[in-house]
């Protein structure tokens, strides 16, 4: 991935298994939220950002010059830092992907709400309020919320960008207990700063140092017994 | 600098601050004290039994029964007037220029006497309908002006002198006194509270009656604005902001936007004029197949006109306010598969509304008191109101080009203030309705998003 023409995530070859989570921790700019925001093409947002290589999402190739971007954008779901719940009610929030995506009849719009919402683990909050406005909830339910609405299109893959950073400790273990429940059901990459937090959510995680993939392995293995040094200088906490 | 030094600095800049303020806030009350005060005297007067007169004849509104009941007592008051007058005449003829002046001063206070014909002019069918000048004209009965020389260093003062003096030993003399002392029953004045200045018709060019067509025309002008520069302006600020690229042209297209907003309102007029009406005759269109073809003013043309004149208003408030949406909205709705369009209507758009509606409204206000550009494309000073389909056809009067046609090329502009200040005083209330509604709505639906 180049901004301009400085390189900001270099020679990294990651295979993501599917229905696990898969985190990736590393220091402030070393190109983690560069990397996950090339798997939705999220990056071609930014003017002069380009990518070389190949990025397969079940064998498709994300940066082939005839996809569809919209479609695989429904493809892979995003959660973001902030909570960024639109300023309408929760229930256009999280029936606003199925409604541009064609689902019109009022029941079944319903039936997606209420099933990404209990899988979002916001249901029994916010059953009663559906009309009312989402930034009327405390950041950790518009986090669940964004995630509700990430949910409600039926992604293969979600991506979260340090989901809990914005969040007090309360919510963070609210989004890690959805993220423990989510697991099996969708492919997850994550990218957090906290390393107990990829240690305690995820099956494997990845380390990366200034725009390159330094190791991955097994979360379990890559906390315990770390192959590079700098990995290890990191977990122990010597930089970052 | 020292600590009592800053003190001193920031208390001095505090009371410059308000004395400035103080100074705008005197300029403003000094402004609108008289619109107000002689704005309001438009609709709320002392009326005379000739202002009734005026709307039972031509608007056919008012109390009959109160109407005959002080009509008889007015013309019982006026009858020893024209006897004495039968009685002059009787005596020394009817040619006589004096007399003549006499009557037509009458004339004025009192409207035509019973004996004449009814002349064509509405202004000659009636006396004075307001007090005001019931009592100028009684005056001008009362007096003759007439020039003093005396004193040669000095130009010629005028100085009134009793009509009474010429009339001196005929049976005229006893009038004088009669008009002086019985002008009340002669007139009947009483306070009215009339609504009609807004909604009636205008009668013989504004001598009575009231200012609708120029308020429907200015509405129709402004609304026929909107419609054509919101949609243009949205739209482009939409391309400026999401799709232009970065590029020196663009960089162009923006000074060139921003000076447009700079460019004189005459120069947008003689655009209308050139353009519009002489180039694209564009009320040609919708005139019936058998009409001679000409294009001319029309609220169409007036309408497109003024659509340009705040089009860069409108882009420039609607830009801001799309830039101002957070990204995170856009990265949430692209995030879900939104193509690039759909994410612009149905989220940069909505949270973008509030900023866009104020640019909207402020631009109604600007576009409803803009005079110049409406000169050469759509006003004209008198017409009657129109209907929805006349406006693509058809020129109106509207406030602002009225409000000078009557102050300066009027016959009668004297005897018509209370007009010219009423549409002032209208204009005004109008322009600020509009602003009013911008902040209501904008708190409104800022309100409604915040949740």
């Amino acid at each position: 991935m180049f901004y301009g023409d400085s390189a900001a995530v270099r020679d990294v070859t990651l295979g993501v298994p599917r229905g696990k989570v898969t985190a990736i921790i590393g220091p402030s700019g070393c190109g983690k939220s560069t990397l996950l925001r090339a798997i939705n093409r999220m990056n071609d947002l930014i003017r002069g950002c380009r990518a070389t290589g190949r990025l397969l999402l079940e064998g498709e190739d994300v940066y082939r010059p005839q996809i569809d971007v919209t479609a695989l954008r429904r493809r892979v779901g995003m959660v973001f830092q902030k909570p960024n719940p639109f300023p309408k009610s929760i229930f256009d929030n999280v029936a606003y992907g199925p409604r541009i995506h064609g689902v019109r009849s009022r029941s079944d719009l319903q039936g997606i709400v209420e099933q990404s919402l209990r899988r979002a683990a916001l249901w029994d909050e916010v059953k009663d309020r559906m009309r009312q406005n989402a930034l009327g909830l405390s950041g950790g339910q518009q986090q669940r919320l964004c995630i509700a609405r990430a949910l409600a299109v039926e992604p293969e893959l979600l991506l979260m960008d340090e989901p809990t950073s914005a969040l007090d400790p309360m919510a963070t273990d609210h989004i890690e207990n959805l993220i423990a429940e989510l697991r099996g059901t969708y492919t997850i990459i994550i990218v957090t700063h906290n390393m107990q937090q990829a240690a305690r959510v995820s099956d494997l995680t990845a380390f990366m140092y200034v725009g390159e993939l330094i190791e991955v392995g097994d979360t379990s293995g890559l906390f315990t017994k770390p192959v590079n040094q700098r990995t290890q200088d990191y977990i122990t906490g010597r930089f970052g | 600098m020292r600590l009592g030094t800053r003190k001193v600095v920031d208390r001095s800049f505090t009371g410059l601050g308000i004395f400035s303020i103080a100074l705008v806030s005197l300029a403003l009350v000094i402004l609108l004290t008289p619109i107000v005060v002689r704005g309001i005297g438009a609709v709320v007067f002392r009326a005379t039994i000739e202002h009734d007169r005026v709307l039972m004849e031509h608007f056919e509104r008012g109390n009959a029964s109160t109407f005959a009941a002080r009509n008889a007592t007015a013309i019982a008051a006026r009858a020893p007037v024209y006897e004495m007058l039968t009685a002059y005449e009787a005596q020394y003829g009817v040619d006589d220029f004096e007399l003549e002046e006499l009557r037509e001063a009458l004339q004025r206070l009192l409207g035509p006497a019973p004996d004449q014909s009814k002349p064509t002019l509405a202004r000659d069918q009636f006396g004075a309908t307001r007090w005001a000048q019931a009592q100028e004209a009684a005056h001008n009965v009362l007096y003759v002006q007439e020039w003093d020389y005396s004193d040669p260093t000095q130009f010629g003062v005028p100085v009134d002198v009793p009509r009474a003096k010429r009339f001196a030993g005929t049976p005229l003399e006893s009038l004088f006194p009669y008009v002086s002392e019985h002008l009340d029953e002669m007139l009947q004045p009483h306070w009215t509270l009339y609504w009609g200045f807004l909604l009636d018709d205008s009668l013989d060019a504004h001598m009575f009656g009231g200012i609708w067509a120029e308020i429907l025309g200015t509405l129709y002008l402004t609304i026929g604005a909107v419609l054509f520069a919101v949609p243009m302006g949205i739209i482009s600020a939409i391309y400026l902001v999401e799709y232009a690229p970065d590029h020196w042209l663009i960089g162009v297209l923006r000074s060139c936007i921003s000076t447009l907003a700079g460019v004189p309102s005459i120069v947008f007029g003689l655009f209308g004029l050139a353009f519009f009406i002489n180039t694209a005759q564009v009320s040609k269109y919708f005139m019936a197949a058998d009409s001679t073809g000409v294009s001319s003013k029309s609220i169409l043309a007036g309408s497109l006109t003024l659509a340009i004149l705040i089009l860069p208003v409108i882009i420039r408030a609607a830009e801001e306010a799309i830039r101002a949406v957070p990204r995170t909205y856009k990265e949430a709705a692209l995030s879900v598969g939104a193509g690039k369009w759909r994410t612009i209507l149905t989220v940069m758009l909505p949270a973008a509304l509030p900023g866009i509606l104020t640019g909207i409204v402020i631009s109604m206000g600007r576009a409803a008191g803009e005079t110049a550009p409406i000169i050469f494309t759509a006003a004209v000073s008198v017409g009657r109101p129109l209907e929805v389909w006349q406006t693509l056809t058809q020129p109106t009067p509207a406030l602002p080009w009225s409000v000078y046609n009557l102050c300066t090329e009027h016959t009668a502009a004297d005897e018509i203030r209370h007009v010219q200040y009423g549409m002032v005083l209208t204009l005004v209330v109008l322009v600020l309705l509009l602003n009013t509604a911008a902040i209501i709505l904008r708190a409104r639906v800022s309100r409604r998003l915040a949740g």
